[in-house]
């Protein structure tokens, strides 16, 4: 189906994420086996991660301290919480029911602000286990033309919180800003690696739309099998226009689960609302329920780094601007460096230019001492924006002190005096030049400028600040 | 001989282990064949196992408890590297990489297997016609049952096969073998015995227990495989049981309620035979200084009901594990769910697929509230009514079973007259208390009546005590 493009603005795209995390434990979330990545297949399992007859699940407190991290850091409510079995057959699933979380998940009720400041719903945040993973060799890899598949338990059993966002996202960057944001917290609190590449993270999509103004929501279709925030936005996209193109043609949407093919850069319909299975959960028998005490939250509370947001406040307060425009910065995780600096006495907007610019690799060598004594000589106009972007590069690769380091390349910072006699030598060659700059409108002033600027810098080899010729220039064409 | 003597005399050196071992081997040859009591005799490994302890012995080591003796096991229960079929074609051939925990404890404790014993497949049934393999015939009468589902377990006891076995209890399934083979039968608390290598049924019903001719040896049996198992989330953080040392101690000054709800009173089905037992036991007691009257526990006639919602549902789950994929037989079919189909079809006997298919409807959506949810809240009733029993009574009293072994082929037209067997024994498994069977006497058809002694949870030494006190008068022989 080739889609036209209907009028979007008239529409609204509703989305809500559910995002899948694997718990950064040693082993697995119910059996002394190893949770790692990319061992030989079948290699980390034991009966209970292959669902052997007699088998039973022993709960691994690392998992549930983390999911309570997890639920901490999203603002949730910590609650008692009960296993619960989701029954249905699939080979990847070796026990024919999966141990999830379903009336009472261990974290209900947060939110997560995003970069903008908005706040994103939580719902839940429960915990789960991992299926197996399937491989169907011969016709391309899909399941109906294979001729055998092969199915690894590695991943069988590894601990998954599953965090269920609320139907507050309106956009494409939407969704990417939230997975994103999602994604540093996890990482930042020590839950999950959240490699989207390696499946650590997964994320399944609700989108919906309506028109705009109304309040009542679309039905929505699930998105699955999206493996990067580029399919997510592209998917979104997509199904977006897909349901709002039914509606404009007079259809109604049926509620689906769809999947997005990424080399098609399309969704396909997996099964209709009439086709769910009917899981039958029922409560776990061979657990016990979850009843983390008061004390152990606050500990674990206590023991909680500080969360990007808390982050990009106090950097934004540190640097007197919006936490917008510090998001950059702590995705990076240079805001400790970005504040060492500060505290050093360093020019706090060329922190935030450099830091945003010209250190996206990151900062190497430099120390924040040197990183802030780099903007003060930049500032006070020792040195030329291109000269400290020079000495910047190569306090990062070698490290060192700034003034040698300029010094070394011959950033000297000029002499007014001997600037001056510099720009009186050029105008005199360029009388003519001189006069269109005097006499000239705006734009020709500004061609004009541009030129003798040029010249100058030529005739001195870069050190002169710009900032400083162009007032002597404009000074000069005013006498 | 009993297990006790055997134990002493193997580690006294009196008598060799390997003695022991062909002893029993030479009877379950002769008589074996017409009574199917094992699924598997493992008499080579048995040997092997016995010389080790004879030359542990001659090296000077000190043994376990139950040196020497020979032990039956359900075959239920996982044997490392020895079949273990639950009684089902779905499992033929299934050769587990482990041990259950109570196979580890009674190794360590020098007990000998001596093989696997026969079952109503997956433990669904009360007569151990519904084994895959055949039914087990009644060492006291051959063309009778030996109820179920232990019903090998308890023959072999019967039989002289082994001095002990062990069964497990889901609804009745130790207790009224036992009564119908005229051995003792213990069900103990839910969480006493360890459930790890127990292949699960009812997982929040079922418990592991020890089969004896003698209270004393069953109380040996159980000390052994009691206690804490980290393996098991539901088993209770509690050392060892310690009977032995009590078992003389009486009933003087106890208060023993009898259960008038089923013991004729209230539910029809129980033979003149059996209630004139109960009777007897009544007037043994009292003259031992117990203090019997009657008791109420008005809730336990919807038992039966609220059992055959709440097993059903657990085992629609816990058996959909057998789907061929990873072990047992499989049944190549066009696509995998086909496949899985076809296994189950062809794996799976009669009622094991009835009890799936209630199961699976309880659970249904729509369903799970009138059915699983009002059974659970029946549960809740009935383990009140025991609460409010226990507040007047120290031990309850009943029939094990409403009648005696009723002949091969009875009620395997009629499933509800076959459930109806369990209906004394179903409410301690709903409770999750203990109660135990005690051979006192005969009906008038010369086959073995069992006395049910009920206790409150974790309260195994009282309900030994009184079972003692049934043992020395019940007029079976052992004084």
């Amino acid at each position: 189906m080739e889609l036209n493009s209907p009028d979007m603005n008239d529409w609204e795209t509703v989305i809500g994420l559910e995002v899948h995390a694997e718990l950064a434990t040693k082993t697995k979330m119910f059996s002394s086996a190893l949770n790692s990545f990319g061992g030989k297949p079948n290699s980390n399992t034991d009966p209970v991660s292959l669902g052997l007859p007699g088998s039973l699940p022993v709960l691994n407190e690392k998992a549930v301290e983390l999911a309570i991290r997890v639920g901490l850091a999203l603002n949730c409510e910590v609650q008692k919480s009960v296993f619960a079995r989701k029954n249905y057959f699939y080979p990847d699933m070796p026990k024919a029911y999966q141990i999830s979380q379903f009336d009472l998940p261990i974290n209900k009720e947060g939110w997560l602000e995003l970069p903008d400041g908005r706040r994103i719903g939580i719902e839940r945040a429960h915990l789960e286990e991992d299926t197996g993973k399937i491989t169907h060799v011969g016709g391309g890899g899909r399941i109906h033309e294979a001729s055998y598949s092969l199915i690894d338990y590695n991943r069988s059993g590894v601990p998954l919180i599953e965090i269920v966002g609320a139907p507050d996202l309106r956009s494409p960057d939407d969704a990417r800003d939230y997975v994103s944001e999602l994604r540093s917290i996890l990482v930042t609190i020590g839950a999950s690696d959240g490699k989207m590449e390696e499946g650590s993270l997964r994320v399944d999509c609700n989108v919906s739309v309506r028109k705009k103004g109304t309040e009542e929501f679309g039905t929505r279709c699930e998105i699955k099998n999206i493996n990067s925030l580029r399919s997510l936005g592209r998917a979104i996209e997509y199904e977006a226009k897909r349901q709002i193109e039914i509606i404009e043609s007079g259809q109604k949407i049926e509620q689906q689960t769809r999947h997005w093919d990424e080399a098609e850069g399309r969704t396909h319909k997996l099964r209709s609302k009439e086709e769910a299975f009917d899981y039958r959960y029922f409560p776990e028998p061979d657990l016990v329920s979850v009843e983390p005490s008061e004390e152990w939250i606050r500990e674990i509370s206590g023991s909680l780094p500080p969360l990007p947001r808390e982050r990009r406040h106090l950097l934004a307060e540190a640097i007197g601007v919006e936490p917008t425009e510090t998001s950059l910065i702590v995705q990076r995780d240079l805001d400790t460096f970005a504040l060492e600096a500060i505290s050093s006495n360093a020019n706090k907007n060329r922190v935030l230019v450099h830091l945003e610019n010209n250190l996206a690799d990151g900062v190497g060598e430099l120390t924040p001492e040197a990183f802030a004594s780099l903007t003060v000589m930049e500032t006070n106009g020792e040195l030329t924006s291109t000269q400290t972007k020079t000495v910047l590069a190569e306090l990062v690769e070698a490290g060192g002190d700034p003034q040698e380091v300029a010094k070394s390349h011959g950033f000297e910072s000029m002499d007014n005096s001997e600037l001056e006699e510099i720009v009186d030598r050029i105008i005199s060659e360029n009388s003519d030049d001189w006069l269109a700059f005097i006499n000239g409108d705006e734009t020709e002033r500004k061609k004009k400028s541009g030129f003798f600027v040029g010249l100058i810098m030529k005739e001195t080899n870069g050190q002169a600040d710009g900032k400083i010729v162009n007032q002597i220039l404009n000074t000069k064409s005013k006498n | 001989m009993e297990a006790t003597e055997i134990a002493e005399k193997v580690s006294s050196g009196e008598i060799s282990a390997r003695t022991v071992v062909e002893q029993h081997i030479e009877i379950i040859n002769e008589i074996e064949s017409d009574v199917n009591a094992f699924n598997l005799v493992t008499a080579e490994k048995a040997l092997i196992d016995a010389d080790e302890i004879d030359s542990k012995i001659a090296s000077g080591e000190t043994l376990g408890p139950l040196a020497g003796v020979p032990i039956s096991i359900k075959d239920n229960l996982c044997t490392r590297g020895i079949e273990t079929t639950c009684s089902s074609k779905i499992l033929e051939g299934w050769k587990p990489p482990y041990d259950a925990t109570v196979i580890e404890k009674l190794k360590e404790a020098g007990a000998v297997i001596i093989g696997k014993t026969n079952l109503d497949e997956f433990a669904m049934g009360s007569s151990t016609e519904n084994s895959a393999f055949g039914p087990t015939r009644n060492p006291h009468n051959l063309e009778c049952v030996p109820g179920g589902s232990s019903g090998g377990s308890a023959a072999a006891v019967a039989a002289g096969f082994s001095p002990l076995a062990l069964g497990s209890d889901t609804g009745g399934s130790i207790r009224q073998p036992a009564a119908l083979c005229g051995v003792v039968g213990v069900k103990p608390t839910y969480g006493r015995v360890s459930r790890y290598g127990l292949v699960a049924f009812a997982s929040s019903l079922d418990q592991v227990g020890p089969f004896a001719n003698t209270v004393s040896d069953a109380a040996l049996t159980l000390e052994v495989i009691s206690g804490h198992d980290p393996r098991d989330s539901t088993s209770i953080p509690e050392k060892p049981l310690d009977i032995s040392g009590f078992l003389d101690q009486g009933v003087e000054g106890m208060r023993i309620g009898v259960i008038e709800e089923l013991s004729g009173k209230g539910l029809g089905g129980i033979s003149q035979d059996v209630i004139s037992r109960v009777e007897d036991a009544i007037k043994v007691l009292s003259n031992a200084g117990a203090d019997v009257e009657p008791a109420s526990v008005p809730a336990s006639i919807y038992g039966l009901s609220a059992y055959y919602v709440i097993a059903p549902a657990e085992a629609s789950s816990n058996l959909a594990r057998y789907d061929g994929i990873r072990f047992g037989p499989r049944t190549e079919a066009a696509t995998t769910a086909e496949t899985m189909t076809a296994t189950r079809t062809k794996g799976f006997g009669d009622e094991v697929k009835r009890r799936i298919m209630l199961g699976t409807y309880a659970l249904s959506a729509g369903y799970y509230d009138a059915y699983y949810g009002k059974s659970q809240r029946v549960r809740t009733l009935i383990m009140n009514d025991f609460a409010k029993a226990y507040e007047k009574f120290d031990l309850l009293i009943s029939p094990t079973a409403p009648t005696t072994a009723f002949p091969l082929g009875d009620k395997t037209a009629d499933p509800m007259q076959m459930y109806l067997q369990d209906v004394c024994t179903i409410p301690s498994n709903l409770a999750g208390h203990p109660a135990m069977s005690v051979p006192f006497g005969f009906g008038a058809d010369g086959m073995p009546v069992g006395i049910q002694i009920l206790a409150p949870a974790m309260a195994e030494r009282e309900m030994f005590q009184a079972a003692k006190i049934l043992e020395s008068e019940s007029g079976n022989g052992i004084e």
